[in-house]
C-alpha cells in the first residue's frame, strides 16, 4: 500500500512539473485563443513596444507616433500645421516648411502615411505622408522624427490619392482627388465635362537622400482619383488608382457620380511612363510649385518655387494606362504581398472585386478592350477579375494583408472589420468595430512582407467608447489580435484629429537608429553660437540679432540693453548640451510667437517686436533641471530716441 | 521506490527553481560601470564611480593632448567653468591638488553616476546649490586631453 501511494505522489509531481511548465512555455502563442487581453497589450513600466504605428492626424495636418500593442502616444509629428509646442511654422527656421504658391499655409490635411521600402520590404528611412487640402507631400525621417521636406503638387486639387510609395521607392505617387482645369483658367463650372482633368505625379526620390522631384505627371481624363496601391513583386513598375464620377458630374455628386454601374481602376504602366520621356513625349508645362527642404546641419529650412512640370498625355502615350471596370465608386486599391491581386473596394457595391494581374496582362495582350475613355483602353471586365468576395458587409473601403494568405476588409456602413482567403474569395471571420472604421493598418501590410500579428482599425465615430467631452469627442482606433484563426479585439486607443491610414513597422528597424542629439561641432546654423564667449549682440539698423546660448541652467546673455521701442529682435539662440533629453526652451513677454523648445546642440530663432517701454523677462519654458526656475534673463526696452547703448551681459560682466 | 519518489522531488525542484530564475534575470542590467569608490578622508583618494579605473600621468606634459584639451574645455565646459574663477561649477585650476586623475576624467564621463552614487560629488553638489555637472558626452580620448589641459592651469 505504502508503494502505492509513493507511485500516486510520483505520479502527481510528474504531472504538476510537465502543467508547470508547459503553462510558461505555451503563454505567448496560445494567447490568441485563451490568453487576456489586458496582458497582451500591456507593456510594463520601462519596457518597450514590439511596434511602431505612425497614424495620421488628419485634419490636425499632423503625423502621431505610437507603440503596439500598448498604444501608447509617443509623439506628434508636426507635418502640415503650425505647432506652438515644437516652434514648426512659427520660428524662422521652420516657416519656409509651409510656404506654397498660395503663401504660407498653416493648416493642412494629412491623409495617407506610407514607409519607404527597398525590394518590397519597409527599410525603416522615411515615412511621406500627402496634404489633401492645398496639394502637398511630405517626408519625414525617421531618424529625427522631423519633417524634412514638403513638396507642393501643381495641377492637382485635393492629393486624395497619394502618398504611395513604388516597392524600391523609386517614387511616392499622388493623385488628385478633384479633376480641374489645366492650367487653372476662368471658365464656366458647367463646362467641366471633357474640359477638367486629373494630374497623377510621380515623385522621383532620390535613393540615398530621399529628395523628391516631381518626375512627371500623368493628364487624366477629370475622374475624382480616390486612392492607390503601386503593384509589388510580378507588377511591380505599375501602379493602380481607383476613379469615382466617371460620370463627370460637377454638382451634386452625392447622386450625380453614382450613376454609372461600374467606375475604373486605372492601371498606370510607370515604366513605359519612363520610356516616353526619354523619348521625349513629354510637354513642359509652365507651372508654379513650393519645394521646401528643411537641412539637418543648418536646422534651417529653404523654399523654392518651381517653374515646370513635365506632363504625359495618355492619348499620345499607348499603352501608359488602362482602365479595369469596377462596381460602383471603388475606394480603396490593395495589391496583394504577391504583386497578383488588386481589390477594390466598390463602396456601394454588394461584393468586393478582385482583379488578377495576370489576367490584366493577358487582356492587354489580347486586346480584350470595352472601346475607350478619352483614348484610353477600357479592358473587360470579365477578362480580368479573377475573383469576388460576395457580400462581406456594407460599404467596403480599404484592405491589408498578412503575408499568411488572408485579406482584412474594413466595412464603414456595417462597421466591422472581415478577414477573408485570398484565392478561395471565402470569408473566415467578421468583428465588428466601434464605430464606422474607415482605414485599417497591420504593419508592413501592403509591403511583400506583411508582420500579420496586429491590425488596427481607425474609426471614423466614436460616441459612448470614452468619457464625454462636450460636443467634440476623440478620435479613436482599435487593435485586433490577428495572430489566430479568428481576430480578437484587444483594445480601443485614442488618436491625434481624425486617423486616416497609418503605416506600422517592428521597433527593432528604427530603435537604434534614433538620433538622440546633435553635435555642436557639426552644427552649421548661420546664427549658432557654439560657446559663451562667443555670444553678443548685434544692431543693424532696427534689426538686433541677439546671438544666444543655453545650459543648465543660465542663458548667456541674460541681461540686455539697448534695444528700442520699434526694433525687431532676432533671438538666435542655442543649446549647449551635448546629451539625451535635455532641450532647454525659451519664450519672451509679448511676443507674436510661440516658444522654441530647443533641442541639445541645436539652434532655432524666434522674432520679438516689443513695442512697450519697460524691462521684460524671459525664461527657461522646459523644466530642465533643479535650478530651471533660475533660468531667466531680462531685455530693457527703450524709447524709439533713446540713446542707451547696446549692452549684453552675465553675472555683470561681458561675454566676450 | 522512496529513493524514486526523492529524486522526483529533487527534480521536480529544480525545474521550479530554474522557472523562477528566468524572470528575475533582466533586473540585473547594471554592467557598465565599476564602482571603485573608495570613500577615504583624502579626497584625492577617491577615484570616483567611472570607465576610469586607474591612471598613471606621465611626468611631462603631452603639449598636442594640451592642445586639444583647451579646444574641446572651450567648446564644451566653459558654459560652466571658468579658469580664472569659480562660476555654475568650481575652476579647474589646481584640480589635481584637489582631486584624483581618474576622479576628473570620471566626473567629466559620467556624471550621473557620480552625482547619484559618490559622496564626494554629492556634497559638490550641496555645495553649488544644486547646480549638477552636464554630460557634454566627451569621448574618453577628449577627457584624457581636457585633464592633460588642466594639468598646465
Amino acid at each position: 500500500m505504502k508503494t502505492n501511494i509513493n507511485i500516486y505522489f510520483a505520479t502527481m509531481i510528474i504531472i504538476l512539473i510537465f502543467v508547470g511548465c508547459s503553462k510558461k512555455n505555451g503563454g505567448n502563442n496560445a494567447g490568441a485563443l485563451t490568453g487576456d487581453a489586458a496582458e497582451r497589450v500591456y507593456v510594463k513600466p520601462g519596457e518597450h513596444d514590439e511596434f511602431y504605428a505612425f497614424i495620421s492626424g488628419g485634419f490636425s495636418g499632423q503625423l502621431a507616433v505610437y507603440g503596439l500593442p500598448s498604444g501608447r502616444l509617443f509623439k506628434v509629428i508636426p507635418v502640415f500645421s503650425v505647432d506652438g509646442e515644437k516652434a514648426y511654422g512659427f520660428n524662422e527656421e521652420t516657416k519656409p516648411m509651409l510656404q506654397t504658391s498660395h503663401g504660407f499655409v498653416p493648416w493642412d490635411d494629412a491623409h495617407h502615411p506610407d514607409l519607404s521600402q527597398t525590394k518590397g520590404e519597409i527599410d525603416g528611412r522615411w515615412c511621406f505622408i500627402n496634404g489633401n487640402n492645398t496639394p502637398r507631400i511630405a517626408r519625414i525621417s525617421l531618424e529625427t522624427y522631423e519633417t524634412e521636406e514638403i513638396i507642393e503638387i501643381p495641377n492637382s486639387a485635393g492629393n486624395h490619392s497619394s502618398s504611395f510609395v513604388t516597392e524600391n521607392t523609386e517614387y511616392v505617387v499622388a493623385g488628385t482627388r478633384f479633376s480641374v482645369p489645366i492650367p487653372q483658367k476662368d471658365m464656366p463650372i458647367k463646362d467641366y465635362k471633357s474640359n477638367f482633368k486629373g494630374a497623377i505625379s510621380f515623385i522621383k526620390v532620390d535613393p540615398q537622400k530621399g529628395d523628391m522631384n516631381i518626375e512627371f505627371q500623368v493628364l487624366m481624363p477629370g475622374f475624382n482619383y480616390d486612392l492607390a496601391h503601386p503593384g509589388r513583386g510580378k507588377s511591380h513598375g505599375w501602379v493602380f488608382f481607383t476613379t469615382y464620377n466617371t460620370e463627370e458630374a460637377n454638382s451634386l455628386l452625392e447622386v450625380n457620380s453614382s450613376q454609372n454601374d461600374k467606375d475604373f481602376i486605372a492601371a498606370i504602366n510607370w515604366q513605359k511612363a519612363e520610356e516616353y520621356i526619354k523619348e521625349g513625349k513629354f510637354k513642359t508645362m509652365p507651372a508654379n510649385y513650393a519645394h521646401n527642404v528643411y537641412d539637418d546641419a543648418t536646422h534651417t529650412a529653404t523654399s523654392k518655387m518651381k517653374k515646370e512640370v513635365r506632363v504625359l498625355d495618355p492619348a499620345d502615350c499607348p499603352g501608359l494606362v488602362y482602365f479595369m471596370p469596377t462596381p460602383k465608386s471603388p475606394h480603396g486599391c490593395d495589391v496583394d504581398p504577391s504583386g497578383e491581386y488588386i481589390v477594390g473596394s466598390g463602396k456601394l457595391a454588394a461584393s468586393l472585386t478582385v482583379h488578377s494581374f495576370t489576367n490584366m496582362k493577358k487582356a492587354i495582350d489580347e486586346k480584350a478592350f470595352d472601346g475607350d475613355a478619352y483614348g484610353i483602353p477600357i479592358l473587360k471586365y470579365e477578362k480580368t477579375i479573377v475573383g469576388e468576395v460576395k457580400q462581406p458587409g456594407l460599404g467596403p473601403l480599404h484592405t491589408e494583408f498578412d503575408g499568411k494568405g488572408n485579406a482584412y476588409t474594413t466595412f464603414f456602413i456595417s462597421s466591422e472589420v472581415v478577414k477573408w482567403k485570398l484565392g478561395t474569395w471565402e470569408v473566415i471571420d467578421r468583428k465588428p468595430t466601434y464605430y464606422s472604421v474607415g482605414h485599417l493598418m497591420i504593419p508592413g501590410g501592403n509591403s511583400q512582407k506583411p508582420f500579420g500579428k496586429y491590425l488596427v482599425a481607425m474609426n471614423k465615430i466614436t460616441k459612448d467608447r470614452y468619457l464625454p467631452t462636450g460636443p467634440e469627442v476623440t478620435q479613436s482606433a482599435q487593435l485586433y489580435d490577428i495572430s489566430g484563426e479568428k481576430m480578437e479585439l484587444l483594445l480601443d486607443f485614442p488618436t491625434v484629429g481624425e486617423p486616416h491610414y497609418a503605416a506600422g513597422c517592428p521597433a527593432s528597424l528604427l530603435e537604434a537608429r534614433s538620433k538622440k542629439f546633435y553635435k555642436l561641432e557639426e552644427n552649421k546654423h548661420v546664427y549658432a553660437t557654439k560657446a559663451e564667449k562667443d555670444a553678443k549682440v548685434v544692431r543693424k539698423g532696427k534689426e538686433v540679432h541677439i546671438y544666444m546660448t543655453m545650459i543648465r541652467s543660465h542663458f548667456a546673455p541674460d541681461n540686455i540693453e539697448g534695444i528700442k521701442v520699434g526694433d525687431k529682435v532676432f533671438f538666435h539662440v542655442t543649446n549647449l548640451e551635448q546629451d539625451y533629453d535635455v532641450p532647454h526652451g525659451i519664450a519672451m513677454i509679448g511676443a507674436n510667437t510661440s516658444e522654441l523648445l530647443i533641442m541639445p546642440g541645436q539652434t532655432e530663432t524666434f522674432v520679438w517686436e516689443p513695442k512697450q517701454v519697460g524691462v521684460w523677462p524671459f525664461y527657461c519654458t522646459d523644466f530642465c533641471s533643479a535650478l530651471h526656475q533660475e533660468m531667466q534673463g531680462y531685455v530693457r526696452v527703450s524709447p524709439g530716441n533713446s540713446n542707451i547703448e547696446l549692452s549684453w551681459t552675465l553675472d555683470g560682466e561681458s561675454l566676450n | 521506490m522512496n529513493k524514486l519518489l526523492y529524486l522526483l522531488i529533487f527534480i521536480a525542484f529544480s525545474v521550479f527553481v530554474s522557472c523562477g530564475t528566468k524572470e528575475n534575470k533582466s533586473s540585473n542590467n547594471d554592467v557598465n560601470s565599476t564602482n571603485t569608490t573608495t570613500e577615504t578622508q583624502d579626497p584625492k583618494m577617491n577615484k570616483g564611480i567611472g570607465p576610469i579605473t586607474s591612471l598613471i600621468l606621465d611626468e611631462t606634459i603631452d603639449s598636442v593632448m594640451v592642445k586639444k584639451g583647451k579646444d574641446v574645455f572651450d567648446a564644451k565646459c566653459t558654459a560652466c567653468h571658468k579658469v580664472d574663477k569659480t562660476y555654475i561649477g568650481p575652476s579647474p585650476k589646481g584640480i589635481l591638488e584637489r582631486r584624483s586623475p581618474e576622479f576628473v576624467m570620471n566626473m567629466i564621463l559620467n556624471p550621473e553616476k557620480m552625482i547619484a552614487e559618490n559622496e564626494l560629488t554629492k556634497q559638490m553638489v550641496a555645495e553649488f546649490n544644486g547646480a549638477i555637472m552636464a554630460n557634454q558626452n566627451l569621448t574618453e580620448e577628449e577627457a584624457r586631453a581636457v585633464l592633460e589641459y588642466f594639468r598646465t592651469l
